[in-house]
């Protein structure tokens, strides 16, 4: 829950829908935006996730190194799971 | 002086150790809170602590939304899962986090409907596929989850979910430091503020604690590197006798916070008059609960909450260990009753705890090494 996982956004979402698909440790998943409406990310660009949801903008360097700390944290494999659980943004 | 060659900049690692040695004025003693349990869990792993100069001394905050949690709420919680109605949602952390009555995962194991959630948007999917069913999604966490329940919340309202409630225990960090800050049996000279709830709050709340206490913050990264160049913030103010806010995680960071997950915080959520904080005791404007117009998905107002207390347990000392009065290993029942495996008290739960990650790196290989 208090973790940080850096997801890239793949596809940006249909007007009205919060949900942009994103690359997320490898897996496809959904997840909300609308916190990022002044600043709303691009296709390619890199966020920081929240249950579910970007909080923020990164770069892609930014993004390796929350990857790399992450796992030298030893969480590396509950956030893989928090992400496989997400359950809302999956299946299109 | 070499370190493990993962770590961005080692010779920048370096350089941040040796400036603190050099900050640091061997006729003081330092008491530095970092207020993340993010920054503990680094601090422990990273061995950071032990090659501080022993004047320097880190002290574990409340920042683990989970170890603050006091046991009554747990309780109430998992009254309303008793309930063969409902289905009871939480995240993974939660799980093993014990109430007078056992964790959510003994009840589960008794046969109630307890589910893991990875994010409150799957809490109200399950609403939407089980009609028949009262799914009640038990949110807690600072500010980075409460702007999530927030909007899950307005698409509840959007969608018309009648089935679904929040059972809040959202808590707010700023409150919580002033606390520490008023306690009698503290005395601190500065902060390591946590980054990704600044994230949302940005820096401007901490200004209190320079203006009204004098005490230098600077909020941080999560990185080795960051704590370190963090703690030269602080160190520095020290040495030049001034107090001010500092973002050293401005490359995430925005001065200002996060706007639009501010605005939806405000929408859905008003400050409640008390809150129990686990150790702490109740703790003024220190939470959230659901404004009126969210009152029928609110399980405090439409479902049966006693809203009980419960003394933590009398031998566990959870409480001067998250105010920094105690180290984890001074608890008595540190590593002897209390272990990760049968937690007793909450900060033995979570990687975040300051108790669980002292259990589990003490005598760990220091990933960042004097070489």
């Amino acid at each position: 829950m208090c973790l940080a996982i850096p997801a890239q956004i793949s596809r940006l979402p249909a007007d009205d829908d919060p949900l942009a698909t994103t690359d997320i440790m490898g897996v496809r998943r959904r997840v909300n935006i609308d916190l990022l409406d002044a600043d709303p990310p691009e296709l390619g660009d890199w966020v920081l996730v929240h249950v579910g949801f970007a909080l923020s903008k990164i770069s892609a360097e930014q993004a390796d190194e929350q990857l790399r700390l992450l796992s030298l944290l030893g969480e590396a494999s509950a956030a893989q799971e928090e992400v496989e659980g997400y359950d809302c943004g999956d299946g299109e | 002086m070499k370190y493990v060659d993962e770590f961005r900049d080692p010779t920048m690692i370096a350089r941040a150790f040796e400036e603190i040695r050099t900050l640091a004025d061997p006729a003081r003693h330092y008491r530095i809170m970092e207020v993340c349990g993010g920054h503990t869990h680094a601090i422990f792993r990273f061995g950071l602590k032990d090659l501080l100069p022993p004047n320097v001394e880190l002290i574990h905050g409340p920042g683990c939304p989970v170890c603050v949690l006091p046991m009554g709420r747990i309780d109430d919680g998992l009254e309303l899962a008793g309930d063969p109605h409902v289905i009871f949602t939480a995240f993974g952390d939660m799980m093993r986090v014990p109430g007078s009555q056992g964790s959510p995962l003994e009840s589960k194991a008794r046969g109630a409907d307890v589910r893991i959630v990875y994010s409150p948007l799957d809490a109200l999917k399950i609403a939407e596929a089980n009609p028949d069913r009262q799914v009640v999604f038990f949110a807690i966490g600072f500010e980075t989850t409460a702007p999530s329940t927030a909007l899950t919340l307005l698409k509840a309202r959007a969608n018309r979910v009648r089935n679904f409630a929040v059972f809040c225990n959202h808590v707010t960090i700023i409150p919580a430091i002033r606390a520490i800050l008023d306690s009698p049996d503290m005395r601190l000279d500065g902060f390591i503020g946590p980054g990704h709830v600044s994230t949302v709050i940005g820096c401007r709340p901490y200004e209190f604690i320079v203006r009204d206490y004098g005490c230098p913050i600077a909020v941080s990264g999560f990185e080795p590197l960051d704590i370190l160049q963090s703690l030269v913030m602080v160190l520095r103010q020290l040495r030049d006798g001034i107090a001010k806010v500092e973002n050293q995680y401005a490359r995430v960071v925005p001065w200002e916070g996060n706007l639009a997950a501010l605005r939806v915080l405000a929408e859905v959520f008003e400050v409640r008059a008390h809150f129990e904080w686990r150790g702490m005791g109740f703790i003024s404007h220190s939470a959230l609960r659901l404004r009126g117009e969210f009152a029928e998905w609110d399980a405090e107002r439409t479902l049966p909450i006693r809203g009980v207390c419960v003394a933590d347990p009398k031998a566990a000392q959870c409480g001067e260990v998250l105010k920094g009065v105690l180290k984890p290993h001074q608890c008595k029942l540190f590593g002897k009753e209390c272990t990760p495996e049968q937690p007793i008290g909450a900060l033995m739960v979570s990687p975040e705890g300051a108790c669980a990650a002292h259990f589990k790196y003490r005598g760990a290989p220091q990933l960042v090494t004097l070489g």
